[in-house]
């Protein structure tokens, strides 16, 4: 890891790119300038990228130590912590924007985590892989056996994913709290996305991986 | 190497000549203690490296610990060893003098230059002894804030420091949180805990218990109390280690002997090691600052003053906070510094917290930790874009 590195020097530092296609998006979707917090930062990547050319007030949580340590490294403001147990600390309208991307699937309580994203931020942004896509169905049906989309190959007794779900399933979730959708998108394999129309059938086979933005009202 | 120095009582007016600077404080006005007593005008010793910016933005204030010093970096004069703190403060370093003007204070009780109980109370011509009022975290840091006012800083860039350094940046960013940009209180805690209140008294009464202690009148009576502070400092200095850290260096391993002597010397390695610990610490500290000190830090209790919530303390702080702890410090372990996280997260304050694996202890603040030195590096880089610091 770059030890000593410069974070956040818009003059000197080149444009960084984002290698994921879903913090890509969700950095075209943040307001220039506003509070950002980035829960499961991982290397800080999103943040990195967002204070450099957005000049954005960026905060992390991570889980890994490791990852933590070389954001701080890097000059960005993270904290080791837990979605599951530290968001409670955080007062309400405390951020425009929370961020949880490709990490919902490894809380305990989701349902929790996500009542807490649409406290602390105005916005809460979410991105997950859809386990509703064709290619999933057809390997459960055809091998029987448990999918390991974006696992990483990680077999089922081993992975941190425990609560996996579908486009159709966020959505439902997030009737039951009572939240806003105020844009939703789905994302191809290829990193094409198209808008989603109120989850539909389509785009719960076709989509690979799903952005929402949520509100409270 | 420099000359030694000796600070025994023996040696008369011992911070007369003490290299670094001093600064006569609290002149027109005595400054208020938080005992309700006053004192002053009281003396400042401390040392400085590296070059104050025109628009003076670069300062930063290091906070040393219960024994520490204002020899950060240069060589201290009563030991003749390197600054306490070389390895993080230099040029180049994580604290790079080169970029930054780095302040270290003898804190306010201390016995290397500062006004504590060994100075002579003007009021009697004779050492302060146990009339010297009682110090607090909150006094130290006041004073500090009298030298900065002396110097003409108005804002620190950074105010870093571990262990009892830790809670004087904390108090230093709660009380005067425009005076602070950025702020690193390392391997400490927002209270002192009943664990560490113990360890304390046991030291405190080990140098009560000695003879030569005079109720603290030892040095009128040309008397030491070495042996009850060496105790003490043995005691404390196995809190400042870890039990893997001792089995590593020491194990059962004998001192200089094939076989146990069926007697009281110092059969094992670690007991010479602790001897030796006590008998060099006492040739450079006072008993009497030493159970002033460990006072000031068993008071201290940043939530107590905001009716026991201790994220009242930061409410609408803009500092920068990087908090860093050690798997393996037991003395202030890694929950006390997560304590501080969830208070200044609700408040939404702009904070990191990094927790360094190691298993060196409490001490690990003062060793070459890599980890921990590129995180102090890359937080301070971060915050000087952020304060619009030049690069080097």
């Amino acid at each position: 890891m770059n030890a000593g590195g410069i974070g956040i020097d818009p003059q000197t530092a080149a444009a960084p790119v984002l290698a994921r296609r879903d913090l890509e998006i969700i950095a075209n979707m943040v307001d220039d300038g506003s509070r950002v917090l980035d829960i499961g930062c991982g290397n800080g990547a999103l943040l990195d990228y967002l204070g450099r050319n957005k000049g954005v007030d960026g905060r992390g949580i991570e889980l890994s130590q490791a990852g933590v340590n070389a954001c701080v490294a890097n000059g960005l403001s993270v904290i080791q912590g837990d979605a599951d147990t530290d968001l409670e600390h955080y007062p309400d309208d405390a951020f425009d924007y929370v961020v949880l991307t490709r990490t919902l699937q490894a809380t305990r309580n989701p349902r929790e985590v996500v009542s807490h994203l649409v406290r602390i931020g105005r916005h809460a942004i979410v991105s997950f892989t859809n386990f509703g896509h064709w290619r999933v169905r057809l390997e459960m049906m055809f091998d029987g056996r448990m999918p390991v989309v974006g696992d990483e190959g990680a077999s089922w007794y081993d992975t941190p994913n425990i609560h996996l779900c579908t486009i159709r399933d966020f959505s439902t979730l997030c009737d039951d709290l009572g939240l806003t959708v105020q844009r939703a998108l789905s994302l191809s394999r290829s990193g094409a996305s198209r808008k989603l129309k109120s989850a539909g059938a389509a785009a719960n086979i076709r989509g690979e991986e799903a952005i929402f933005v949520l509100t409270r009202e | 190497m420099t000359a030694t120095r000796d600070i025994s009582p023996a040696s008369g007016d011992a911070n007369a000549g003490l290299p670094g600077l001093q600064a006569e404080l609290a002149r027109d006005e005595p400054m208020r203690l938080d005992s309700g007593e006053t004192i002053g005008p009281f003396t400042a010793a401390y040392t400085t490296c590296g070059e104050l910016s025109a628009d003076k933005s670069n300062a930063v204030l290091v906070c040393h610990a219960l024994t520490g010093d204002q020899y950060v970096l240069e060589n201290n004069p009563v030991t003749g060893k390197p600054g306490w703190w070389e390895l993080m403060v230099g040029p180049g370093k994580p604290l790079d003098t080169e970029r930054y003007f780095v302040i270290c204070v003898n804190v306010l009780g201390g016995c290397l230059g500062s006004t504590g109980p060994r100075d002579v109370n003007p009021e009697t011509g004779e050492p302060w002894g146990l009339d010297f009022p009682v110090i607090t975290i909150g006094d130290m840091v006041r004073a500090q804030a009298l030298l900065l006012d002396h110097l003409g800083i108005d804002q620190l860039f950074c105010v870093i420091g571990g262990s009892m350094g830790a809670m004087q940046v904390l108090e230093w960013a709660s009380r005067y949180p425009d005076r602070v940009f950025s702020a690193v209180p390392i391997a400490g805690a927002a209270r002192h805990s009943a664990q560490n209140i113990a360890f304390h008294e046991v030291g405190r009464q080990a140098i009560m218990a000695d003879p030569d202690w005079r109720k603290g009148n030892y040095l009128r009576e040309g008397v030491n109390p070495k042996g009850g502070l060496s105790v003490a400092r043995m005691a404390a200095h196995i809190t400042y280690l870890s039990e893997t850290a001792l089995h590593r260096k020491f194990g059962r391993r004998l001192q200089a002997r094939d076989a146990v002597s069926f007697g009281f010397d110092a059969d094992f390695q670690v007991e010479s090691y602790l001897r030796h610990q006590g008998s060099t610490f006492v040739e450079r500290f006072d008993a009497n600052s030493y159970l002033y000190i460990t006072r000031a830090m068993d008071y201290f209790d940043l939530a107590a003053e905001h009716d026991g919530v201790l994220a009242g303390a930061f409410e609408g702080t803009a500092v920068r906070f990087c908090i860093i702890s050690f798997t393996s410090d037991w003395l202030f372990p890694t929950e006390e510094s997560r304590e501080i996280v969830r208070a200044l997260n609700a408040v939404a304050a702009n904070v990191s917290f990094v927790e360094i694996d190691t298993d060196k202890g409490h001490d690990a603040f003062l060793l070459d930790e890599p980890e921990f030195h590129a995180t102090v590096s890359g937080f301070l880089e971060g915050a000087a874009v952020h304060r619009g610091l030049a690069s080097k």
